[in-house]
């Protein structure tokens, strides 16, 4: 790594000072992801500011919300209490994720904010508009067996790689943001951008803002959800293709439903469409299946990565079949 | 490795505290290897992919590999050195030893440190949830089978 300076924070608003004395100052919880982008030199800050002191651990009923600290880390949300009763799908979607070593660092800001695996962005001789905007993208044309079929661009198909954030956009999870004169909120699913002509811009977070935590509104039926996620290996590795969905069945007939794609797209991926398709049909494989057409609708391939379009239906309808079992 | 902006950080590894003049830069696991001179814990992927660099940190596994040693000066660092209780051996220990969970060795401090932290996490004990809770380790022996017999018998109840 290239040399850099440290400095701790113990306050949302000593960090908020850090961050804005130094331009390209970065924060650093659990460090999986920055630390693994400074080696690979895609990240190189000149000082790197600890936030882990802050009281952001917090995971918590707050009203009506269920409220994560953004310096929970993914272990902790995955096993506590509150979260496995009323959101299963957010346990199952962290422990499917990266490895128990891993869940044991990563803060959940960290983890919404994590790059793309995308290996163009990671390899500084290879071109990507991403990393060093108007080099053009190495994947278009090159390796795109791991690349995005939804929400991409002519400048760039990374795939998003978190699987906790599907689940959270699945949820109408809102973001808290601070920032030096007070806080704001985004929801998840406006937080995060489509690459278009700017694939450099990922999301609404402006430089020097901080994540402060994730809330989650209550859902009657969140009980009833689950995370299945399709990969090369049984565990520890990214998505080919996943679904967060949850559903609310009375006497066979759907009422509601929320289907979000992880694997697949450049963002995570909400399929309002399959959704609304689903509420008032018959709880069924076959309004299952054509949810599922909806959900991939646009879909493009590159080549290699056709076969995500098919798995990505296959794996919307196992995982609503699941949760109406 | 030493450079301007070095400082002296003190670092509790194994109950033992060690004060080291280290830059931001360097890695727990760079610290412990090259400035603490424990070398039981092993630098292998050095991106947080193999699991060879795990150590505890209060308790918890994580790799150390992928964090920063500064953020660690009021932590209890615990490395394979730090595993055995004087000549006894940890009982995961004695269970690699007697179901030859190993060949080459180098993931093994690694592994043995995992399993004696994911033994202390409390999962119900089967083969399917060792191989899941052992999955940030890599053999590139392939001695799964054994490591996963290991651990069985070393989390069986006493």
């Amino acid at each position: 790594m290239n040399p850099f300076a440290f400095a701790r924070a113990d306050s949302v608003a000593s960090a908020l000072t850090a961050v804005h004395r130094t331009p390209h100052a970065q924060f650093i919880a659990g460090g999986t992801n920055i630390l693994d982008l400074m080696k690979d030199d895609v990240e190189h800050p000149p000082i790197l500011i600890d936030i882990n002191a802050l009281p952001l651990r917090a995971i918590e009923q707050r009203g009506d919300q269920l409220f994560i600290g953004a310096l929970a880390r993914m272990s902790d949300i995955a096993a506590h209490p509150l979260v496995q009763s009323a959101f299963p799908v957010i346990s199952i979607a962290l422990e499917e994720s990266a490895s128990p070593q891993l869940r044991n660092m990563a803060s959940i800001g960290g983890n919404v904010l994590q790059r793309t695996r995308c290996p163009y962005f990671r390899d500084t001789a290879t071109p990507c508009n991403k990393r060093n905007p108007g080099s053009g993208c190495g994947a278009i044309g090159g390796f795109n067996r791991m690349q995005a079929v939804l929400g991409t661009s002519d400048r760039c198909i990374a795939t998003h790689a978190s699987d906790v954030a599907v689940a959270f956009t699945a949820l109408d999870a809102v973001v808290h943001i601070a920032h030096g004169s007070g806080t704001r909120t985004v929801p998840l699913t406006e937080f995060y951008r489509e690459p278009g002509t700017t694939p450099q811009v990922e999301n609404a977070l402006a430089p020097g803002e901080l994540i402060v935590g994730l809330a989650i509104p209550e859902l009657a039926y969140g009980a009833h959800s689950t995370y299945v996620k399709a990969r090369d290996r049984a565990q520890y590795e990214f998505a080919l293709a996943s679904a967060a969905v949850a559903l609310d069945v009375q006497g066979g007939t759907i009422r509601a439903a929320r289907i979000a794609l992880g694997g697949v797209a450049t963002v995570p991926w909400r399929a309002r469409q399959a959704e609304a398709l689903l509420a008032g049909a018959p709880a069924t494989r076959a309004s299952y299946e054509r949810a599922a057409e909806a959900a991939l609708h646009g879909a493009r391939g590159q080549g290699q990565n056709d076969f995500k379009i098919p798995l990505a239906k296959r794996v919307v309808v196992r995982a609503l079949e699941m949760v109406s079992a | 490795m030493k450079g301007p902006q070095a400082t002296a950080v003190t670092l509790t590894i194994n109950a033992v505290p060690r004060t080291l003049t280290i830059e931001p830069r360097v890695t727990l696991l760079d610290a412990i290897r090259d400035y603490a001179g424990l070398t039981g814990t092993k630098k292998g992927c050095d991106q947080g992919t193999c699991g060879a660099c795990t150590v505890m940190v209060n308790g918890r596994r994580i790799d150390s590999c992928l964090t920063l040693a500064m953020m660690h000066e009021s932590d209890a660092i615990t490395t394979i050195e730090g595993i055995a209780r004087g000549e006894t051996l940890q009982p995961v220990q004695a269970a690699f030893i007697e179901h030859d969970g190993f060949q080459c060795g180098f993931c093994t401090p690694g592994q043995i440190v995992s399993a004696v932290a994911m033994l202390a996490e409390g999962h119900a004990l089967s083969e399917d949830t060792v191989r899941t809770q052992m999955s940030g380790n890599i053999c590139r022996c392939g001695c799964y089978p054994h490591i996963v017999d290991a651990i069985l018998e070393a989390g069986k109840p006493a």
